[in-house]
Protein backbone atom coordinates (compact mmCIF):
# COMPACT_ATOMS: atom_id res chain seq x y z
CA UNK A 1 0.00 0.00 0.00
CA UNK A 2 1.13 3.50 -0.70
CA UNK A 3 2.95 5.02 2.13
CA UNK A 4 3.73 8.70 1.95
CA UNK A 5 5.72 8.81 5.45
CA UNK A 6 8.50 6.57 6.50
CA UNK A 7 7.66 4.48 9.64
CA UNK A 8 9.21 5.89 12.65
CA UNK A 9 11.70 3.39 12.57
CA UNK A 10 13.17 3.95 9.18
CA UNK A 11 13.18 8.17 9.78
CA UNK A 12 16.78 8.70 8.65
CA UNK A 13 19.03 10.73 10.84
CA UNK A 14 22.06 12.95 9.70
CA UNK A 15 25.09 10.57 11.31
CA UNK A 16 28.82 10.27 11.83
CA UNK A 17 31.44 12.31 9.50
CA UNK A 18 34.91 10.99 9.04
CA UNK A 19 38.04 13.23 9.15
CA UNK A 20 38.44 14.67 5.73
CA UNK A 21 41.86 13.40 4.39
CA UNK A 22 44.65 16.54 2.79
CA UNK A 23 44.20 16.86 -1.28
CA UNK A 24 42.53 18.89 -4.01
CA UNK A 25 40.47 16.69 -5.20
CA UNK A 26 38.71 15.14 -2.10
CA UNK A 27 34.63 14.08 -2.78
CA UNK A 28 32.22 13.62 -0.22
CA UNK A 29 29.96 10.84 -0.33
CA UNK A 30 26.77 10.62 1.98
CA UNK A 31 25.90 6.72 2.53
CA UNK A 32 22.79 5.50 4.11
CA UNK A 33 23.87 3.11 7.16
CA UNK A 34 21.46 1.22 9.20
CA UNK A 35 22.69 -1.58 11.64
CA UNK A 36 19.90 -3.94 12.95
CA UNK A 37 22.01 -4.83 16.10
CA UNK A 38 22.29 -1.75 18.10
CA UNK A 39 18.64 -0.45 17.58
CA UNK A 40 19.12 2.61 16.28
CA UNK A 41 17.01 4.28 13.38
CA UNK A 42 19.24 4.99 10.01
CA UNK A 43 21.57 7.26 9.79
CA UNK A 44 23.48 9.11 6.88
CA UNK A 45 27.03 8.97 7.43
CA UNK A 46 29.46 11.29 5.69
CA UNK A 47 32.77 10.16 4.01
CA UNK A 48 35.84 12.22 2.35
CA UNK A 49 37.51 10.18 -0.27
CA UNK A 50 40.66 11.60 -2.10
CA UNK A 51 40.03 11.11 -5.52
CA UNK A 52 43.44 10.86 -6.90
CA UNK A 53 43.55 7.95 -5.22
CA UNK A 54 40.91 5.85 -6.22
CA UNK A 55 39.20 4.21 -9.46
CA UNK A 56 36.97 5.49 -11.33
CA UNK A 57 33.60 3.69 -10.57
CA UNK A 58 31.27 4.54 -7.40
CA UNK A 59 32.14 0.87 -6.10
CA UNK A 60 35.90 1.55 -6.75
CA UNK A 61 35.26 4.68 -3.81
CA UNK A 62 33.08 2.00 -1.87
CA UNK A 63 35.90 -0.26 -1.48
CA UNK A 64 38.40 2.23 -0.60
CA UNK A 65 35.74 3.53 2.21
CA UNK A 66 35.85 -0.03 3.29
CA UNK A 67 38.99 -0.71 3.48
CA UNK A 68 40.87 2.45 4.54
CA UNK A 69 38.04 4.47 6.51
CA UNK A 70 35.35 2.63 7.95
CA UNK A 71 35.51 -1.58 7.79
CA UNK A 72 31.76 -1.71 9.12
CA UNK A 73 30.32 -0.09 6.00
CA UNK A 74 28.59 -2.93 4.18
CA UNK A 75 27.21 -3.53 0.84
CA UNK A 76 26.99 -6.38 -1.82
CA UNK A 77 29.81 -6.44 -4.89
CA UNK A 78 31.62 -9.31 -6.62
CA UNK A 79 32.45 -9.50 -10.36
CA UNK A 80 32.88 -5.37 -10.55
CA UNK A 81 31.85 -5.45 -13.88
CA UNK A 82 28.47 -5.16 -14.39
CA UNK A 83 27.56 -9.04 -14.73
CA UNK A 84 26.76 -10.45 -11.63
CA UNK A 85 24.08 -7.51 -10.57
CA UNK A 86 25.10 -7.82 -6.71
CA UNK A 87 26.41 -3.82 -6.20
CA UNK A 88 22.79 -2.18 -7.50
CA UNK A 89 22.09 0.34 -5.00
CA UNK A 90 20.41 4.19 -5.66
CA UNK A 91 23.26 6.06 -6.39
CA UNK A 92 22.14 9.76 -6.75
CA UNK A 93 18.16 9.09 -6.73
CA UNK A 94 19.42 6.33 -9.80
CA UNK A 95 19.25 3.03 -9.16
CA UNK A 96 22.17 1.17 -10.85
CA UNK A 97 24.95 -0.94 -10.55
CA UNK A 98 28.17 0.97 -8.66
CA UNK A 99 30.29 -1.02 -10.43
CA UNK A 100 29.53 0.54 -13.60
CA UNK A 101 28.56 3.79 -12.78
CA UNK A 102 31.29 6.28 -12.94
CA UNK A 103 31.94 9.12 -10.82
CA UNK A 104 32.00 11.52 -13.62
CA UNK A 105 28.28 10.58 -14.10
CA UNK A 106 27.05 12.10 -10.92
CA UNK A 107 27.38 15.89 -10.33
CA UNK A 108 28.15 17.45 -6.74
CA UNK A 109 28.34 15.35 -3.44
CA UNK A 110 28.14 11.52 -4.09
CA UNK A 111 24.54 10.20 -2.30
CA UNK A 112 24.56 6.59 -2.13
CA UNK A 113 20.91 4.56 -0.91
CA UNK A 114 19.81 0.90 -0.84
CA UNK A 115 17.61 -0.13 -3.61
CA UNK A 116 14.15 1.57 -2.42
CA UNK A 117 11.14 0.64 -0.77
CA UNK A 118 12.72 -3.06 0.32
CA UNK A 119 13.78 -4.00 3.66
CA UNK A 120 17.04 -3.55 4.23
CA UNK A 121 19.29 -5.86 5.65
CA UNK A 122 22.39 -3.57 6.40
CA UNK A 123 23.56 -0.71 5.27
CA UNK A 124 23.48 -1.21 1.53
CA UNK A 125 21.97 -4.59 1.38
CA UNK A 126 18.69 -5.47 0.47
CA UNK A 127 16.67 -8.02 1.48
CA UNK A 128 16.51 -10.22 -1.89
CA UNK A 129 14.14 -12.70 -0.90
CA UNK A 130 10.99 -11.90 -2.33
CA UNK A 131 12.04 -10.75 -5.50
CA UNK A 132 14.19 -14.05 -6.21
CA UNK A 133 11.11 -16.03 -5.32
CA UNK A 134 8.83 -14.08 -7.82
CA UNK A 135 11.82 -14.87 -10.10
CA UNK A 136 11.91 -18.49 -9.53
CA UNK A 137 7.58 -18.51 -9.65
CA UNK A 138 8.18 -17.85 -13.41
CA UNK A 139 9.75 -21.18 -14.13
CA UNK A 140 13.10 -19.60 -15.77
CA UNK A 141 14.36 -22.74 -17.37
CA UNK A 142 13.39 -24.21 -20.45
CA UNK A 143 9.97 -26.34 -20.46
CA UNK A 144 9.49 -29.29 -22.72
CA UNK A 145 6.96 -32.05 -23.43
CA UNK A 146 8.81 -33.70 -27.13
CA UNK A 147 10.59 -36.34 -26.17
CA UNK A 148 14.66 -34.98 -25.93
CA UNK A 149 16.28 -34.76 -29.32
CA UNK A 150 19.31 -37.28 -29.85
CA UNK A 151 21.96 -33.43 -30.20
CA UNK A 152 20.40 -30.33 -29.27
CA UNK A 153 17.34 -28.40 -29.33
CA UNK A 154 17.25 -26.22 -32.69
CA UNK A 155 16.59 -22.56 -32.98
CA UNK A 156 16.69 -20.40 -36.55
CA UNK A 157 18.60 -17.53 -36.41
CA UNK A 158 15.70 -15.06 -36.53
CA UNK A 159 14.36 -16.87 -33.64
CA UNK A 160 17.00 -16.52 -31.55
CA UNK A 161 17.34 -13.35 -32.38
CA UNK A 162 14.19 -12.23 -30.34
CA UNK A 163 16.37 -13.31 -27.09
CA UNK A 164 18.29 -9.90 -27.40
CA UNK A 165 17.39 -7.50 -25.12
CA UNK A 166 16.17 -10.29 -22.98
CA UNK A 167 18.94 -12.28 -21.67
CA UNK A 168 20.88 -10.33 -20.88
CA UNK A 169 19.05 -9.47 -17.47
CA UNK A 170 21.25 -10.26 -14.83
CA UNK A 171 18.30 -9.75 -12.03
CA UNK A 172 20.17 -6.72 -10.21
CA UNK A 173 16.36 -5.65 -9.26
CA UNK A 174 17.18 -1.70 -10.44
CA UNK A 175 14.15 -1.81 -12.23
CA UNK A 176 11.71 -3.59 -9.97
CA UNK A 177 12.82 -1.12 -7.33
CA UNK A 178 12.23 1.66 -9.28
CA UNK A 179 8.68 0.67 -10.22
CA UNK A 180 6.55 2.71 -8.13
CA UNK A 181 3.56 -0.44 -8.56
CA UNK A 182 6.17 -2.92 -7.25
CA UNK A 183 6.38 -0.48 -4.30
CA UNK A 184 3.17 -0.24 -3.41
CA UNK A 185 1.99 -3.87 -4.52
CA UNK A 186 5.32 -5.81 -4.70
CA UNK A 187 3.67 -8.90 -2.56
CA UNK A 188 1.43 -9.22 -5.22
CA UNK A 189 3.23 -7.72 -8.73
CA UNK A 190 5.84 -9.48 -10.23
CA UNK A 191 7.51 -6.43 -10.95
CA UNK A 192 9.20 -5.27 -14.39
CA UNK A 193 12.22 -7.74 -13.68
CA UNK A 194 10.26 -11.28 -13.26
CA UNK A 195 8.28 -10.25 -15.97
CA UNK A 196 10.77 -9.53 -18.47
CA UNK A 197 12.23 -13.03 -17.53
CA UNK A 198 8.85 -14.79 -18.18
CA UNK A 199 8.58 -12.96 -21.59
CA UNK A 200 12.05 -14.31 -21.96
CA UNK A 201 10.65 -17.90 -22.02
CA UNK A 202 7.57 -17.14 -23.39
CA UNK A 203 9.11 -16.14 -26.72
CA UNK A 204 11.54 -18.79 -26.92
CA UNK A 205 10.82 -21.21 -29.86
CA UNK A 206 11.92 -24.11 -27.87
CA UNK A 207 9.50 -24.13 -24.97
CA UNK A 208 6.69 -25.46 -25.21
CA UNK A 209 5.12 -24.21 -21.92
CA UNK A 210 3.73 -20.85 -23.54
CA UNK A 211 0.24 -21.60 -22.61
CA UNK A 212 0.70 -22.20 -19.16
CA UNK A 213 2.77 -19.79 -19.00
CA UNK A 214 0.45 -16.92 -20.05
CA UNK A 215 -2.02 -18.34 -18.12
CA UNK A 216 -0.34 -17.93 -14.54
CA UNK A 217 0.54 -14.15 -15.67
CA UNK A 218 -3.62 -13.63 -16.44
CA UNK A 219 -3.96 -11.75 -13.05
CA UNK A 220 -4.96 -8.14 -12.60
CA UNK A 221 -1.78 -8.04 -10.07
CA UNK A 222 0.61 -10.55 -11.26
CA UNK A 223 0.81 -8.62 -14.83
CA UNK A 224 -1.62 -5.86 -15.34
CA UNK A 225 -0.48 -3.64 -12.31
CA UNK A 226 1.81 -2.40 -15.12
CA UNK A 227 1.02 1.00 -15.86
CA UNK A 228 3.74 1.62 -18.63
CA UNK A 229 5.62 4.17 -16.38
CA UNK A 230 8.71 2.96 -17.97
CA UNK A 231 10.76 3.84 -15.09
CA UNK A 232 12.04 0.02 -15.39
CA UNK A 233 13.61 0.92 -18.41
CA UNK A 234 15.08 4.52 -17.88
CA UNK A 235 16.95 2.89 -14.88
CA UNK A 236 18.08 -0.56 -16.42
CA UNK A 237 21.78 -0.05 -15.95
CA UNK A 238 22.41 -3.15 -19.04
CA UNK A 239 20.05 -0.68 -21.16
CA UNK A 240 16.87 -3.14 -21.45
CA UNK A 241 13.83 -2.35 -21.65
CA UNK A 242 11.23 -4.43 -19.28
CA UNK A 243 8.01 -2.03 -20.36
CA UNK A 244 8.39 -3.46 -23.79
CA UNK A 245 8.63 -7.38 -22.73
CA UNK A 246 5.48 -6.45 -20.33
CA UNK A 247 3.43 -4.77 -23.25
CA UNK A 248 4.32 -8.17 -25.74
CA UNK A 249 2.72 -10.13 -22.92
CA UNK A 250 0.02 -8.04 -22.95
CA UNK A 251 -0.50 -8.10 -26.46
CA UNK A 252 0.41 -12.12 -26.92
CA UNK A 253 -2.85 -12.47 -23.81
CA UNK A 254 -5.02 -10.20 -25.71
CA UNK A 255 -4.39 -11.74 -28.86
CA UNK A 256 -5.62 -15.45 -28.10
CA UNK A 257 -8.70 -13.80 -26.82
CA UNK A 258 -9.57 -11.33 -29.50
CA UNK B 1 4.07 -14.00 12.25
CA UNK B 2 3.48 -16.46 9.54
CA UNK B 3 6.51 -19.03 8.96
CA UNK B 4 5.40 -18.62 4.66
CA UNK B 5 8.24 -19.68 2.74
CA UNK B 6 9.82 -17.31 0.01
CA UNK B 7 8.07 -19.45 -2.81
CA UNK B 8 4.62 -19.43 -1.15
CA UNK B 9 4.62 -15.79 -0.15
CA UNK B 10 5.34 -15.30 -3.89
CA UNK B 11 2.51 -17.53 -5.50
CA UNK B 12 0.46 -15.82 -3.18
CA UNK B 13 -3.20 -17.70 -4.82
CA UNK B 14 -2.25 -18.25 -8.33
CA UNK B 15 -3.31 -16.20 -10.71
CA UNK B 16 -6.86 -15.42 -10.73
CA UNK B 17 -6.89 -15.41 -15.16
CA UNK B 18 -8.37 -12.25 -15.72
CA UNK B 19 -7.32 -8.56 -16.51
CA UNK B 20 -6.93 -9.33 -20.14
CA UNK B 21 -10.48 -8.06 -21.12
CA UNK B 22 -10.10 -5.17 -18.59
CA UNK B 23 -6.92 -4.41 -20.44
CA UNK B 24 -8.18 -4.85 -23.94
CA UNK B 25 -12.06 -2.53 -23.10
CA UNK B 26 -9.75 0.14 -21.51
CA UNK B 27 -7.68 0.39 -24.96
CA UNK B 28 -10.67 0.38 -26.86
CA UNK B 29 -12.68 2.21 -25.39
CA UNK B 30 -9.38 5.19 -24.81
CA UNK B 31 -9.20 5.29 -28.99
CA UNK B 32 -12.78 5.50 -28.50
CA UNK B 33 -13.13 8.42 -25.84
CA UNK B 34 -10.30 9.86 -28.07
CA UNK B 35 -12.22 10.53 -31.04
CA UNK B 36 -15.98 10.91 -29.16
CA UNK B 37 -15.37 13.33 -26.52
CA UNK B 38 -13.27 15.98 -29.22
CA UNK B 39 -16.37 15.67 -31.47
CA UNK B 40 -19.04 15.95 -28.00
CA UNK B 41 -17.12 18.93 -26.67
CA UNK B 42 -17.72 20.93 -30.10
CA UNK B 43 -21.46 19.81 -30.23
CA UNK B 44 -21.86 20.77 -26.51
CA UNK B 45 -20.03 23.81 -27.10
CA UNK B 46 -21.99 25.06 -29.55
CA UNK B 47 -24.99 24.25 -27.48
CA UNK B 48 -23.76 26.47 -24.75
CA UNK B 49 -25.11 29.89 -23.67
CA UNK B 50 -27.85 29.23 -26.07
CA UNK B 51 -31.90 29.21 -25.06
CA UNK B 52 -33.71 26.22 -24.69
CA UNK B 53 -35.50 25.86 -27.99
CA UNK B 54 -32.21 25.78 -30.01
CA UNK B 55 -30.79 23.32 -27.40
CA UNK B 56 -33.38 20.86 -27.35
CA UNK B 57 -33.35 21.33 -31.69
CA UNK B 58 -29.54 20.33 -31.48
CA UNK B 59 -30.12 17.21 -28.43
CA UNK B 60 -32.98 15.97 -30.49
CA UNK B 61 -31.08 15.66 -33.36
CA UNK B 62 -30.00 11.44 -33.36
CA UNK B 63 -26.13 12.32 -33.68
CA UNK B 64 -25.52 14.45 -30.75
CA UNK B 65 -28.05 12.84 -28.90
CA UNK B 66 -26.75 9.16 -29.59
CA UNK B 67 -23.08 10.79 -29.20
CA UNK B 68 -23.43 12.25 -26.04
CA UNK B 69 -25.33 9.08 -25.08
CA UNK B 70 -21.97 7.17 -26.16
CA UNK B 71 -19.68 9.32 -23.90
CA UNK B 72 -22.15 9.06 -20.87
CA UNK B 73 -21.71 5.65 -21.05
CA UNK B 74 -18.53 4.54 -22.41
CA UNK B 75 -16.62 7.51 -20.67
CA UNK B 76 -18.33 6.46 -17.18
CA UNK B 77 -17.42 2.62 -17.61
CA UNK B 78 -14.07 3.81 -18.40
CA UNK B 79 -13.71 5.95 -15.46
CA UNK B 80 -15.09 3.34 -13.28
CA UNK B 81 -12.67 0.89 -14.08
CA UNK B 82 -10.13 3.23 -14.25
CA UNK B 83 -10.92 4.53 -11.01
CA UNK B 84 -11.14 0.95 -9.73
CA UNK B 85 -7.56 0.50 -11.14
CA UNK B 86 -6.34 3.42 -9.33
CA UNK B 87 -7.99 2.15 -6.03
CA UNK B 88 -6.27 -0.74 -5.98
CA UNK B 89 -2.86 0.65 -6.40
CA UNK B 90 -3.07 2.80 -3.45
CA UNK B 91 -5.57 1.00 -0.88
CA UNK B 92 -5.60 -2.07 1.09
CA UNK B 93 -7.95 -4.33 3.04
CA UNK B 94 -11.33 -3.24 3.59
CA UNK B 95 -10.90 -0.06 2.44
CA UNK B 96 -9.99 -1.23 -0.78
CA UNK B 97 -13.22 -2.76 -1.02
CA UNK B 98 -15.44 -0.14 0.31
CA UNK B 99 -13.58 2.38 -2.23
CA UNK B 100 -14.10 -0.05 -5.08
CA UNK B 101 -18.00 -0.52 -4.56
CA UNK B 102 -18.50 3.07 -3.98
CA UNK B 103 -16.48 4.04 -7.21
CA UNK B 104 -18.84 1.27 -9.35
CA UNK B 105 -21.71 2.92 -7.95
CA UNK B 106 -21.34 6.36 -8.06
CA UNK B 107 -20.16 6.04 -11.88
CA UNK B 108 -23.49 3.92 -12.64
CA UNK B 109 -25.13 6.92 -11.15
CA UNK B 110 -23.74 9.19 -12.78
CA UNK B 111 -24.47 7.87 -15.58
CA UNK B 112 -28.04 7.12 -14.99
CA UNK B 113 -28.55 10.76 -14.21
CA UNK B 114 -26.35 11.86 -17.40
CA UNK B 115 -28.85 9.58 -19.63
CA UNK B 116 -32.11 11.04 -17.86
CA UNK B 117 -31.07 14.54 -18.31
CA UNK B 118 -30.18 14.07 -21.56
CA UNK B 119 -33.76 11.75 -22.32
CA UNK B 120 -35.66 14.98 -20.30
CA UNK B 121 -33.86 18.09 -22.86
CA UNK B 122 -34.34 15.58 -25.94
CA UNK B 123 -37.17 14.15 -26.01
Amino acid sequence: MVQFTLPKNSKIRVGKTWPKPDGQNVRMFSIYRWNPDDGKNPQVDTYFVDMDTCGPMILDALIKIKTEIDPTLTFRRSCREGICGSCAMNIDGINTLACIYGMDEVKGDVKIYPLPHMPVIKDLIPDLNHFYAQHASIMPWLETKTNRPGKEWKQSIEDRKKLDGLYECVMCASCSTSCPSYWWNGDRYLGPAALLHAYRWIVDSRDEATGERLDDLEDPFKLYRCHTIMNCAKTCPKGLNPARAIAHIKKMLVDRTV
Amino acid sequence: MRYLTDRKRAIGRGASGTGTEHHWYMTVSAVGLAVMVPTFLIIFGKALGQGYAEVHATFARPLPAILTAMVLVVGLNHFRRGAQLMIEDYTRGVSRKIAVIFVITFSYFLMACGLFALAKIAL
